[in-house]
């Protein structure tokens, strides 16, 4: 089952500043909300996200419970190489999903 | 926000107390973060709507003025709310690799609030920037 | 399209007026009366929720399921090409069953059928993933839902639903959406209720979910008493939707607050 869609752009020039979008599927529950019985659902959060390039951490991202359910992540990279980028998100109940993207940088 | 502190000395306007009239949740948590360390007002701005469609998915976006070299980047940004039931929302880390300091995302916020973010620059200075929002609850009541 | 093929269309199945609807030039998608942070959400194919299912969907597509051992992909080969426009005429009438039947139900019967695999359960995330699938593959067509002879009775009953009170606050779905669209409701907009992006991503559900999903919680909200998925006069209240929203696009997967 799809969990991921990153968006990465296939190709750039060398040093151009790209952005890299990524969502992941993920209910986020942040520990306060109650069943209708008044009973606490217990918070299962995706904890970090990072993203690698060629194998070196480019981005690192911290969440709490206070990010959107199915969370959303934008951020920049400059192109220095062609190559993969890695991402990886994990989080609490053993939870860890990766994907990746090829860029090619001429 | 500033207080009279920074009058008649030459120095950028700060925060004095760290962050003056945020809840002490936030405060602790943005103290855990920063330390005892200064934090001065600017280079960072917040893109949040004034008025959100619904307080569970609210776009954020935070910029940091920085040329983003090795020699002078922005290491993190750090996101806190005032009254959401926790304070701490998110850290990017970033550096030189970014290109840019620039990120966006979706957060939860359960009223009508300000939302703080602080950044971290690689000579060690703390920077914050900050954005209020109105978050209203949904109209009409869907499930029994 | 031209008022006058509009007119004509309107004269050939002589389907009256009433005073109380929008004029067709009037009518506006809900999407236009979100921030402009929502739209973009909706717009950015790399930032809108809705993918994440209208992917599963495609996954589930390409499955081979029941005791039949078929996936909807070996029947209906590329979704892109067999699936578009299909969304935008449901429902559509059924000769089997004898009435107008939703894209849901269009599905589950496909599965029984043809796969030989037991039905979706309503509101389950592989028949909202399949129907976000199949339904992105008329984004940006208009919708176009056929009313005949046949189809004409149901038409009337679900236009009969849109118009009648109901609930203890006693109030009919065209008293908001017909004639107070556009004013606030609390802090919320109040839109034309047209079904233009469904299965759509709700911020307020933090996930995807069908209009009948949508139109229990309306129910709710006047304190009705909903029927129950898949009842036939829900049907009939979606294919009076869809009917007054005809020409407008689809939007699915659409995001809406």
């Amino acid at each position: 089952m799809a969990r991921a869609l990153v968006n990465v752009p296939a190709t750039a020039k060398r040093g151009e500043v790209v952005e890299i979008k990524a969502l992941v599927s993920h209910i986020m529950e942040t520990g306060y909300r109650r069943t209708q019985l008044g009973a606490l659902i217990p918070r299962d959060i995706i904890r970090q996200f990072v993203c690698t390039y060629n194998g070196v951490e480019v981005f690192r991202a911290e969440f709490h419970p206070a990010i959107a359910a199915n969370p959303f992540i934008a951020f920049w990279t400059v192109a220095i190489e062609s190559g993969t980028l890695a991402f990886t998100w994990t989080g609490d109940n053993g939870y860890s999903v990766t994907e990746s993207a090829a860029v090619r940088v001429g | 926000m500033a207080g009279g502190l920074a009058a008649g000395i030459a120095l950028p306007a700060t925060v004095a107390a760290q962050v003056p009239g945020a809840p002490a949740a936030t405060q602790e948590a943005i103290r855990r973060v920063v330390g005892t360390a200064r934090i001065n007002k600017g280079k960072v701005t917040l893109d949040l709507p004034a008025l959100v469609d619904n307080g569970n998915a609210v776009s954020l976006a935070v910029r940091v003025d920085s040329p983003m070299t090795e020699a002078e980047h922005v290491k993190a940004i750090h996101v806190f709310t005032e009254k959401n039931p926790q304070p701490d929302v998110a850290a990017f880390h970033l550096g030189p690799r970014a290109g840019r300091a620039s990120v966006a995302t979706r957060i939860r916020l359960a009223d009508t609030q300000t939302v703080i973010a602080i950044c971290e620059l690689s000579d060690g200075s703390f920077w914050s920037g900050s954005a209020n929002t109105v978050v209203t609850l949904a109209a009409c009541l869907e499930e029994i | 399209m031209s008022t006058f093929v509009l007119a004509a269309l309107a004269a050939a199945v002589a389907i009256p007026a009433f005073a109380a609807e929008i004029p067709q030039s009037e009518r506006r998608s809900g999407y236009d009366l979100m921030s402009r942070e929502t739209r973009s959400m909706q717009d950015d194919d790399a930032a809108n929720p809705g993918m994440l299912w209208v992917l599963e969907g495609e996954t589930l597509w390409n499955r081979k399921t029941g005791t039949a051992g078929r996936a909807c992909q070996d029947c209906h080969g590329d979704a892109s090409a067999s699936m578009k426009g299909v969304a935008a005429r449901y429902p559509a009438f059924d000769s089997v069953r004898a009435r107008p039947i939703n894209l849901e139900q269009r599905i589950n019967a496909c599965r029984t059928d043809r796969q030989q695999a037991p039905p979706l359960s309503y509101e389950s995330r592989d028949l909202l993933a399949l129907t976000a699938y199949v339904a992105r593959q008329s984004r940006g067509l208009p919708i176009a839902v056929a009313i005949d002879e046949r189809s004409r009775p149901f038409l009337d009953a679900g236009r009969a639903m849109f118009l009648r009170r109901q609930g203890q606050l006693n109030l009919a779905c065209a008293q908001c959406h017909d004639d107070n669209w556009g004013k606030r409701l609390a802090g919320s907009v109040i839109p034309q209720a047209h079904p233009t992006g469904y299965p759509l991503y709700r911020l307020e559900w933090q996930g995807v979910g069908s209009l009948q999903r949508r139109l229990r919680n309306c129910l709710v909200g006047i304190r009705a008493q909903a029927p129950a998925y898949g009842a036939d006069e829900f049907v009939d209240l979606e294919l009076y939707l869809m009917w007054r929203a005809r020409e407008m696009k689809m939007e699915t997967p659409g995001v809406r607050p």
